[in-house]
């Protein structure tokens, strides 16, 4: 156990490391494990915000949904009511038609009967004066019977 | 026997002899030559090996700083990191101040310390004997008149270089912190106190004794620490290097455990150290 000139250049040597290491070593290593911190710290605070706008936004888009699902409801409520106006209408318009149509059938099928008899009328007076003529061709004259068959024929 | 005795005990002079360096009328010379060259003798494997592995330190922690990202760290700088990483947890547990010194100071004894002490495990005779051949082949030496110590903090210039420097910053810290005045009441003023200006007199040589001796007596424990628990292993390991093929289960064994001497040594004396002068720097340390 001899302390000697080793103990100066140990001490020299301790002295410049532990200086370098003050200056080149310690420094830009604690900076980076620093930083690092911080920026993870960050990250998680972000992450954090972000999670929470997150929320935010799918409360949003759930009341909206919500409102566009009534505003639909609405929309298809009306549209059914509007349909069955138009139903409706159209019935009443069809009713209406049918009506008129039935009622023009009548009036034509009736002025046709009118019309028919009316020829009819004619035909068998007329019928009936050739006949009546035929039966009493020889002893009528036509000419003094024929305010009978007038007669006749305003009887039809 | 008696040569045999010999033989075994100039075995472990030789493992517990530093190589030496001196320099005489004649030029430089070298270890027996060096016998009574007093003061004045450098131990150069201490010197070669210490300062060796300390710029491997500086190397590579350089090295893992120079790459440093703030971003997703390689896996090199993750390793680097965590041992940054305690140093500074370390640091910042035990002392309050506000210094750019101590951490650096710290992670350098730890990293430093913790590889001079891992050469313990390097088989104690493999070194020393290439040290032996080579000094034989090329210099012509007698192989047993080469001394090669790898340890460096088997040698007490070593540990106490470095408790002197702690003990100098532990100085130095007072003064700062506290101002001259401060420091030398802290070693005068204390333990014994009294109102009596008289008494006090008598008191203050006293106080400065006990005082001196505590301040003293914490590098002084550093050192021989340090340097106590690395010899006694060092001696061990050589010991057991002496008994023959026996010698390998129980190598084993007590280089496991020297594993944990090892890391346990340099942590010791770096956390000491951080509370040495967290000590020095306490306003109210009594």
């Amino acid at each position: 156990m001899n302390l000697n000139a080793t103990l100066i250049g140990e001490l020299i040597a301790f002295t410049v490391f532990v200086l370098f290491c003050m200056k080149y070593v310690w420094p830009p290593l604690n900076g980076a494990i620093e930083a690092r911190q911080k920026k993870i710290e960050d990250g998680l605070a972000a992450t954090d915000k972000a999670e929470q706008e997150l929320e935010v936004a799918r409360k949003q888009a759930a009341e909206q949904l919500k409102e566009a699902k009534a505003q639909a409801a609405d929309i298809v409520e009306q549209a059914k009511k509007r349909a069955a106006l138009i139903v409706d209408e159209e019935t009443t318009r069809g009713q209406q038609e049918r009506e008129k149509i039935i009622a023009q059938g009548h009036s034509e099928i009736e002025s046709e009967r009118s019309r028919v008899s009316e020829e009819l009328r004619k035909q068998v007076a007329t019928l009936s004066v050739v006949g009546a003529e035929r039966i009493l061709e020889r002893e009528i004259n036509q000419a003094a019977h024929s305010d009978i068959v007038e007669k006749l024929v305003a009887e039809l | 026997m008696a040569a045999e005795e010999l033989t075994l005990s100039s075995h472990i002079q030789h493992h517990l002899t530093n190589a030496k360096m001196c320099s005489t009328d004649a030029g430089l010379a070298f270890n027996k030559a060096c016998a009574d060259s007093g003061f004045w003798t450098w131990h150069v494997d201490t010197l070669a090996w210490s300062i060796g592995l300390g710029l491997i330190f500086l190397w590579i922690f350089r090295s893992a700083a120079k790459k440093s990202t703030t971003g997703v760290p390689g896996k090199f700088q993750c390793f680097i990191e965590m041992i940054v990483e305690f140093v500074g947890d370390n640091v910042r547990d035990t002392y309050h101040g506000n210094s750019k010194l101590i951490a650096p100071l710290a992670l350098t004894i730890f990293v430093w310390v913790f590889l001079m002490n891992l050469m313990d495990l390097i088989p104690v005779d493999f070194l020393p004997a290439f040290a032996g051949f080579v000094g034989e082949t090329a210099f012509g030496m007698d192989s047993h008149d080469v001394y090669m110590k790898i340890v460096p903090t088997t040698d007490i210039n070593l540990t106490a270089a470095l408790a002197i420097g702690v003990l100098i910053l532990m100085i130095g810290y007072s003064i700062r912190i506290k101002g001259i005045g401060g420091f030398i009441a802290e070693l005068t003023l204390h333990p014994f106190s009294s109102n009596n200006k008289v008494a006090m007199i008598f008191l203050i040589p006293c106080n400065l004794l006990l005082e001196t001796i505590a301040l003293v007596a914490k590098p002084f424990s550093l050192a021989l620490r340090l340097f106590g628990n690395l010899y006694a292993g060092e001696m061990i390991f050589i010991l057991i290097g002496a008994i023959g093929l026996m010698q390998l289960p129980l190598h084993f064994i007590w280089a496991v455990f020297h594993i944990l001497v090892i890391v346990l040594q340099a942590f010791v004396f770096m956390m000491l150290t951080i509370v040495y002068l967290s000590m020095a720097s306490a306003k109210d340390s009594h």
